[in-house]
């Protein structure tokens, strides 16, 4: 059974994408659907398990690599971190599925997307239920290569092929980060094994690398490349510019890819080297520093977009950044409650956005929306429960996740631990939660509640969707509901033993009891901030329906900052500039340009002809036809051979073949030749 | 007067001014082959003595077979201008050079 979780949608997929022609639409719709859902039972059943009865799963399979010391197996390990993961990922790939049978009803690829969707699902679970390094590095290239196939989906438009490279190369920089930390675990622990580095770890806190004479701890290094493989993956600060591009793809590819599972791989690479990154102080300050900013950074950018698919982007990116700074804090279960609470209402997010696109014909600005709720009430609910889930309503799924990250972060000074830097990100994450509430309910205002501003075209054909697309949004919102409160004992209740070893923290660094036990005050402040965030957009909605020309009008220093938010703090133009087009720049002028065809063409294989063939014409000038000439030439020869051989043998230097070579070459080189 | 010295340097200067004769005419090659014949004489002015110096006849022999080689090359030599003369109608020596590198 568990491995048929592997190796069922790969079934699906492999069915769907080499026999589509042979069963068609319906056929591929049917078998990926199907091979799905009974994975996700599969995963339901392993969750019951091992999560419940407690019954870890490790399976060891057939000998990948055996070089030496180095040993790969394909191995598979089910552990509670493995499975939860497991279910979200499948519950939400087997919705999407279910979504995309009417979503991409009319497009003649159907059977192609549905064959990557499940590539897709095969190769994150091959990620999360690897049970070493390498092994989920595969699942890990996957992920990635299926991400570019269903960014590049629709691969004639252009904006399509450039995102899907965009996001491929963006996420290959923080993939070198991780190969570098595979093989620094590999070099420190001689395997690549989770449990056998897991169980050293504590022994070599000491232990340091020697890089160019500088003494590296070698835990702070491996979790350093470590962090940057996350980062790329889930779309942190620095390494984010992908994912709001990667909007270009079919709705259900951002619903499963950037939302629920692909982009939540890096916080479970943070998650599954826990015991590894307790150990380094750094690593985690680093993962606090850069996930709060992460956090602010797209909040704030989020703001003010204006694509309904890109703000639910910078929300992922923004709650990326929650999951990871309370990765740095050192409460993972927190993390990862997060991450599965996150998944169910930004997948529901994501597919409402989708059923408002379908209707509307593909229109995928608020600014051309409005008056949607009545013509599609329901859609409209089910964003309402997706965006007060998002903004932690109280009761609702995000809330006993959200505030709960956000009550632990306050804990970090009462301690004496000295990490004040918890205060940093709390104060982040509190500016970030009004800018989420700000744009959950700007969204929800300008597409279902404004007045309109759609052509009249589109306006008569608005109608909800079907049932076959709302029935995955009908139980991603009861999800968005219930899940939190449901599995909020389970997963971060006080003294919970579900996740056994696959989640570790310093006892020192536990602060969940305290956490229970701050002032009410402080509990209640992000809560009255999410409402402060909501008035102000319903306020300013209800002002004004063109709020940009308000806001542009009010303050004159406003406006560029709008601008600049609007342009996502203007990090893709600095990237182009100081990084894209000079490394483009350098790989045509310095290393093409100068160097291949250039200087070493230069000394090789141009030069050195051209020097042979203008040495000889020089050479073979010599004989001008004139017989003086050359009886000079011979009584020369004479001489030097006279000489030579009669006299000091110091003067056979003069006869040096070296010297004759070089002789040569000079005249090749430097002898004035027009006839060249 | 017939001594080492002397005899080596007559010869060996009759080498030089036939060499140079050579090599330093431009214009005329009748006077080539007739500095050619200057050396001819050298050598066998060389020969000659060195037979009677190192009393051996050998010398002799070879001086004789040089005069020999010498007059036959010299009627091939005239031989060749003559029909060159026919074509050319010159015998200048800067004029022959067809056979540029």
């Amino acid at each position: 059974m568990y491995l048929l979780t592997v190796a069922l949608p790969l079934l699906g997929s492999l069915s769907s994408g080499l026999l589509g022609r042979l069963l068609g639409q319906k056929g591929t719709n049917f078998v990926s659907c199907f091979c799905m859902g009974i994975c996700f039972i599969c995963c339901g059943f392993s969750f019951y398990e091992i999560g419940f009865l407690g019954s870890l799963c490790s399976l060891n399979g057939a000998t990948w690599i055996n070089s030496g010391q180095y040993k790969v197996f394909w191995g598979f390990l089910f552990d509670s971190l493995t499975t939860t993961m497991l279910v979200i990922v499948t519950f939400i790939s087997s919705l999407v599925h279910v979504y995309s049978i009417k979503y991409m009803e009319n497009d003649p690829h159907s059977p192609r997307f549905m064959s990557y969707l499940g590539i897709f699902t095969f190769f994150m679970i091959f990620l999360v239920s690897a049970d070493n390094i390498i092994q989920m590095f595969v699942g890990w290239e996957g992920v990635g290569l299926a991400s570019y196939l269903l960014i590049n989906f629709w691969y004639t438009r252009l904006p399509a092929n450039q995102s899907a490279i965009k996001a491929l190369i963006v996420n290959r920089v923080g993939d070198f980060g991780l190969l570098i930390s595979a093989l620094l675990v590999f070099y420190m622990f001689q395997s690549v094994d989770y449990s056998t580095i897991f169980s050293i770890v504590p022994l070599l806190t000491k232990k340091t690398f020697v890089f160019f004479s500088y003494q590296l701890n070698s835990l702070n290094l491996i979790g350093i490349f470590l962090c940057i493989g996350a980062f790329g993956k889930s779309a942190q600060l620095g390494l984010h510019s992908w994912l709001p591009d990667a909007m270009e793809g079919p709705t259900p590819v951002s619903a499963l890819i950037h939302a629920a599972t692909m982009v939540t791989a890096g916080v479970f690479l943070i998650i599954r080297f826990s015991p590894l990154i307790e150990y380094t102080p750094i690593v985690l300050f680093t993962l606090v520093i850069v996930g709060s900013l992460t956090a602010f950074f797209a909040a704030t950018a989020g703001a003010f977009q204006s694509d309904i698919k890109k703000i639910i982007a910078y929300s992922t990116c923004s709650q990326l950044g929650y999951m990871i700074f309370v990765c740095g804090i050192s409460h993972y279960q927190a993390s990862i409650f997060h991450l599965a609470n996150h998944a169910f209402f930004k997948a529901l997010l994501f597919l409402s956005a989708g059923s408002v696109i379908h209707a509307l014909n593909d229109e995928q600005d608020i600014r051309k929306m409005g008056a949607l709720r009545y013509f599609m009430p329901l859609t409209y609910s089910l964003t309402i429960i997706g965006s007060l889930a998002l903004v932690g309503f109280p009761f609702l799924t995000g809330f006993y996740s959200k505030d709960f990250i956000l009550e632990l972060l306050q804990i970090s000074h009462y301690t004496n631990l000295n990490k004040t830097y918890g205060l940093f990100a709390y104060w982040l994450g509190v500016t970030s939660v009004f800018f989420t509430a700000f744009y959950s309910f700007r969204l929800i205002y300008m597409t279902f509640l404004n007045s309109t501003n759609l052509s009249r075209v589109y306006f008569n054909k608005i109608h909800d969707s079907c049932f076959l697309m709302l029935s995955p949004l009908i139980f991603l919102a009861i999800g968005s509901i219930f899940i939190g409160f449901l599995s909020k004992d389970l997963f971060i209740g006080l003294g919970t033993d579900f996740w056994k070893s696959s989640i570790f923290s310093l006892p020192k660094e536990l602060t969940f009891f305290e956490a229970e036990l701050i002032p009410l005050q402080k509990k209640w402040l992000p809560f009255l901030i999410t409402l402060l965030g909501f008035f102000t957009a319903a306020s300013l909605n209800s002002y004004s329906n063109n709020f940009h020309q308000l806001f542009s009008k009010l303050i004159f220093f406003v406006h560029p900052l709008l601008f600049s938010l609007n342009k996502k703090w203007y990090f893709d133009n600095v990237y182009n500039q100081v990084f894209v087009v000079p490394l483009l720049q350098f790989g045509y002028r310095s290393s093409f340009q100068n160097l291949d065809k250039g200087f070493i063409e230069l000394l090789g294989p141009y030069g050195l002809p051209r020097i042979v063939r203008t040495s000889s014409k020089n050479w073979s000038l010599l004989q001008t036809g004139q017989i003086t000439h050359y009886l000079f030439f011979i009584l020369l020869g004479l001489l030097v051979s006279f000489f030579t051989y009669n006299f000091n043998t110091s003067l056979l230097i003069f006869y040096d073949n070296y010297l004759l070579v070089l002789n040569f070459l000079y005249l090749g080189i430097f002898y004035p030749n027009k006839n060249f | 007067m017939l001594n080492l010295t002397n005899c080596i340097s007559l010869s060996f200067l009759l080498f030089l001014v036939g060499v140079l004769g050579i090599f330093l005419n431009k214009k005329n090659i009748l006077l080539m082959l007739m500095s050619l014949e200057i050396i001819f004489l050298s050598i066998s002015f060389n020969w000659i003595f060195s037979s009677i110096y190192l009393d051996d006849i050998s010398g002799q022999i070879f001086a004789l077979l040089v005069l020999t080689v010498a007059a036959a090359e010299s009627s091939i030599g005239l031989a060749i201008l003559v029909i060159y003369y026919r074509i050319r109608t010159t015998i200048t020596v800067e004029l022959m050079n067809l056979t540029k590198g």
